[in-house]
């Protein structure tokens, strides 16, 4: 087995009395609970982004699917974002994050089963609470609509799908602990609270008039930046390390951006404008500047991991345990790509952060977060940083905790490309049409009209951005599927025919 | 940093710093607040939205309205209006201290203004400034107040008389401020565009009434019915291009009329300690008077823009 190069500390690991798991044991150890959450993640991608279609197109064209109340454009809109975010990136970030803690912990996988009653519970959960959005029972709240009935569900998904997350951390062979392990079990910590916070005091026991827009603000906030930030930059710092086979740059930079993460991020969100006592936006004023830290640290960190000052010799140069686990090279997408989307990932999460705090400080007449500007940060943030992040991370491991190959491993690098051209085609259009939009918010002599219609312009390119990502996400799937079709054929099939051989041969000799 | 429980103690105070921050303390303050007293009128503010609206917030809710639309008025500050109410006993006085506040104006128009009292001599100055102008102006016999007028491209647009603040959304369950302005604002639609019947009518066919809106129809929200024998009271008027033929009418059903009583309930136009203004005639009425006919009574005199309850010049 090869050095990980992922531990940098230098530390010995304490004696143990079980040796630690090989990449390989552990590995397969996730095969079939997390190709399950897998596969339900890629469905809900695939539902997630027809409905944002269907939403684009609507911006548009708003006679569009008009007539049906279950596809106006206030329904679909949010069914779509929320299928994304639980259907696909949470429960797709708890499958890598599941297999990063057994793999950095060296420790084969422990309660594979909660994890797949787990997933059921929440795909249950996020099924209930989309139909619940189509049917009208939204609850109004942004990022939170799913209804209250289907938020029992989803924490008691989560919490099965986390025993098995902190029992294999807990049970860990390599003891030292890697950067991406802070972030995981923060996150897997973190989510059922500021979850359960929001369903209890929005849903079950509503508090009073806009604290209920305070809470609401700093759930999506925790949601979207805190808990799906570190999960993601867990999956970023392991998925460049490993992949350029270089150790992380620097520990004390990730610990910085931890700190900060922790201490400072989960502060943003109120926007300047809210009709609340004036310390809270300015508090999140404070937050998104103080948040500047953070991308600026974990940006250099991918950078200078990517791409050090001092060229390692080969002497100096830590082995990689790339090479050594991989099945074959025959099949795997080229790891390029998944560097390709971690590298991605990383400068998505810089313009999103870089986006924040111009909303909050550059933004004189309090309009910006009222245009479509704000939404190409949420895209940026979801999409261009997290989804991209898992993508890779999924490029990676699929092929590795399945022993298999992708069917069709060039489509990885399609599905980059597409994805890459979508995300700009989405993000870039809002962002400019946003500033433009505020500014003729703020100028009362431009009729309300003009406006729209100017806003029209940068939605219809937008369309074609959300028909790549479609596109991009077909790719994904076809993988997904195709590895599923392979396991089947592989396991099941062997399976089957012995046992139909044996049901002939029984009934041949009976006759 | 190599010790699960650390990470998970770090993480717990960390995070649950904002949790403080943001869950609680808004509960302990904004989460307590009361209904007050409208400054001057003395009546209570807010009150709770009756039945249908109630409903229509429901109608809200469900369609994801605001999705597309905000309900908060962004305030950028206030300024004075200067109001000349009476001229005094000593004409001469009261028009001197007139021309020497308004420069530029001639005695001949000095004394035009006072023959139509009360009118605003000043728009947009300052604090100071509007009470110097009021000082001088009593010293020569005349009465005159200045009156508070916030301003912001919002509330020069006439989508709100001041800003939206979290007293508005007292009794309101959920509370949809709404994240985008795909549409116009609706904090202060009620009072704005008081016309249920254009409502009825924008909701079925948004561009019947914007040829360019880029709103979703709501026609699942009406019904289509056969005309039996009379037309139904409440069917819609539709020009022939948006009628669906001569035997049939569009009835709304109690969907959209509940939102349109929610949308008419919309209407953040009281003067609030922390969001004050001047309105007309509210200074006058005996305390006790529902306020709301009384600031709609005043609203009248300044139908066109400014919004912000300047008498008619």
């Amino acid at each position: 087995m090869t050095q990980d190069p992922t531990i940098t500390t230098g530390e010995a690991a304490p004696v143990e009395p079980k040796p630690p798991a090989s990449i390989r044991d552990t590995d397969l150890s996730c095969r079939l609970p997390l190709l399950f959450l897998f596969a339900n993640a890629a469905v809900w991608l695939l539902i997630g982004s027809v409905f944002a279609l269907i939403a684009s197109i609507k911006f548009h064209s708003p006679y569009f699917l008009a007539d049906t109340a279950g596809l106006t454009y206030g329904r679909v809109r949010p069914a779509s974002l929320d299928a994304l975010v639980y259907g696909f990136c949470l429960q797709a970030g708890v499958a890598v994050a599941i297999w990063l803690l057994a793999r950095l912990g060296r420790r084969t996988l422990l309660g594979g089963l909660s994890l797949v009653g787990g997933s059921v519970f929440w795909n249950l959960g996020v099924t209930v609470g989309f139909l619940g959005i189509l049917a009208g029972d939204s609850t109004g709240y942004e990022l939170f609509e799913m209804p209250g009935y289907s938020a029992m569900f989803l924490f008691l998904g989560w919490v099965l799908m986390a025993i098995p997350a902190l029992v294999t951390f807990h049970y860990r062979v390599a003891r030292p602990l890697f950067p991406s392990q802070w972030f995981i079990v923060a996150a897997v910590f973190w989510f059922p609270w500021i979850f359960s916070t929001a369903s209890l005091l929005l849903l079950f026991y509503p508090v009073r008039g806009v604290a209920q827009s305070v809470i609401s603000w700093w759930y999506g906030q925790n949601l979207t930046e805190v808990c799906l930030g570190m999960l993601g930059l867990g999956t970023v710092f392991f998925l460049v390390p490993t992949v350029t086979r270089r150790p992380l740059h620097s520990r004390y930079l990730a610990l910085l951006a931890f700190g900060v993460l922790l201490l400072v991020t989960g502060w943003g969100g109120i926007p300047n404008s809210a009709p609340v006592p004036a310390w809270m936006p300015a508090l999140s004023q404070v937050s998104n500047l103080l948040n500047l830290i953070l991308i600026l640290s974990v940006a250099l960190s991918v950078w200078r991991t990517r791409w050090p000052a001092k060229p390692t010799t080969a002497a100096g140069a830590v082995t990689g345990n790339a090479p050594a686990d991989s099945a074959s090279s025959r099949g795997l997408p080229n790891d390029g790509t998944c560097l390709s989307f971690g590298i991605f990932a990383t400068a998505s999460f810089l313009v999103a952060g870089l986006m924040r705090s111009f909303e909050a400080w550059l933004n004189p007449n309090e309009l910006l977060h009222f245009t479509w500007f704000s939404t190409a940060r949420t895209e940026l943030q979801v999409y261009g940083f997290f989804a991209a992040a898992i993508f890779g991370a999924a490029y990676y491991m699929l092929p590795r905790i399945t022993g298999l190959a992708f069917s069709w491993p060039r489509l990885a690098r399609a599905h980059y490309w597409v994805g890459l051209v979508g995300l700009v085609l989405i993000v870039l259009p809002f962002a400019v049409g946003g500033i433009l939009q505020a500014i003729q918010l703020g100028n009362p002599a431009v009729p309300f009209m003009n406006t729209v219609r100017l806003s029209a312009h940068f939605l219809r390119v937008s369309t074609i951005g959300e028909l790549l990502l479609l596109a991009g996400h077909v790719l994904f799937a076809a993988n997904i599927a195709g590895l599923l079709r392979q396991l089947y054929r592989a396991r099941v099939v062997p399976v089957y025919e012995a046992a139909t051989e044996d049901l002939f041969e029984v009934a041949e000799g009976k006759a | 940093m190599n010790y699960g429980p650390l990470i998970f103690l770090a993480a717990f105070f960390a995070l649950s710093g904002s949790w403080v921050g943001f869950v609680l303390t808004p509960q302990m303050q904004v989460g307590q607040l009361q209904q007050t007293n409208v400054v001057v009128s003395g009546v209570a503010y807010p009150l709770a939205r009756p039945g249908l609206a109630r409903e229509g917030l429901e109608v809200y809710r469900a369609n994801g309205c605001a999705y597309c639309h905000s309900q908060e008025i962004v305030q950028t500050g206030t300024m004075r209006n200067v109001v000349l109410n009476e001229a005094g006993t000593n004409q001469a006085a009261a028009v001197a201290a007139l021309m020497e506040v308004t420069p530029g104006t001639s005695e001949g128009q000095a004394r035009e203004v006072l023959r139509a009292l009360p009118k605003t001599i000043l728009q947009g100055v300052t604090k100071e400034a509007a009470d110097a102008v009021t000082k001088s102006l009593s010293t020569a016999g005349a009465k005159a107040e200045p009156w508070v007028v916030p301003v912001g491209p919002d509330i020069t647009r006439g989508w709100g008389k001041r800003r939206t603040v979290a007293q508005d959304f007292l009794f309101d369950y959920p509370v949809m401020l709404g994240s985008q302005r795909v549409g116009p604002d609706l904090a202060n639609v009620g009072e704005r565009l008081p016309d249920p019947n254009w409502h009825l009518r924008h909701l079925y066919a948004p561009r019947l009434v914007e040829r360019k809106s880029s709103m979703p129809p709501y026609r699942f929200l009406f019904e289509k019915r056969r005309i039996e024998k009379l037309r139904s009271a409440d069917a819609l008027d539709l020009p022939a291009e948006f009628a669906s033929g001569p035997e049939f009418e569009i009835v709304p059903t109690r969907e959209s009329r509940a939102l349109v009583a929610y949308l008419l309930s919309l209407r953040a136009d009281t003067p609030l300690f922390e969001a004050p203004f001047t309105v007309a005639g509210l200074a006058a009425s005996a305390p006790g008077t529902n306020a709301a006919p009384t600031t709609r009574g005043a609203s009248t005199n300044a139908a066109n823009s400014p919004p912000t309850n300047t008498p008619a010049k």
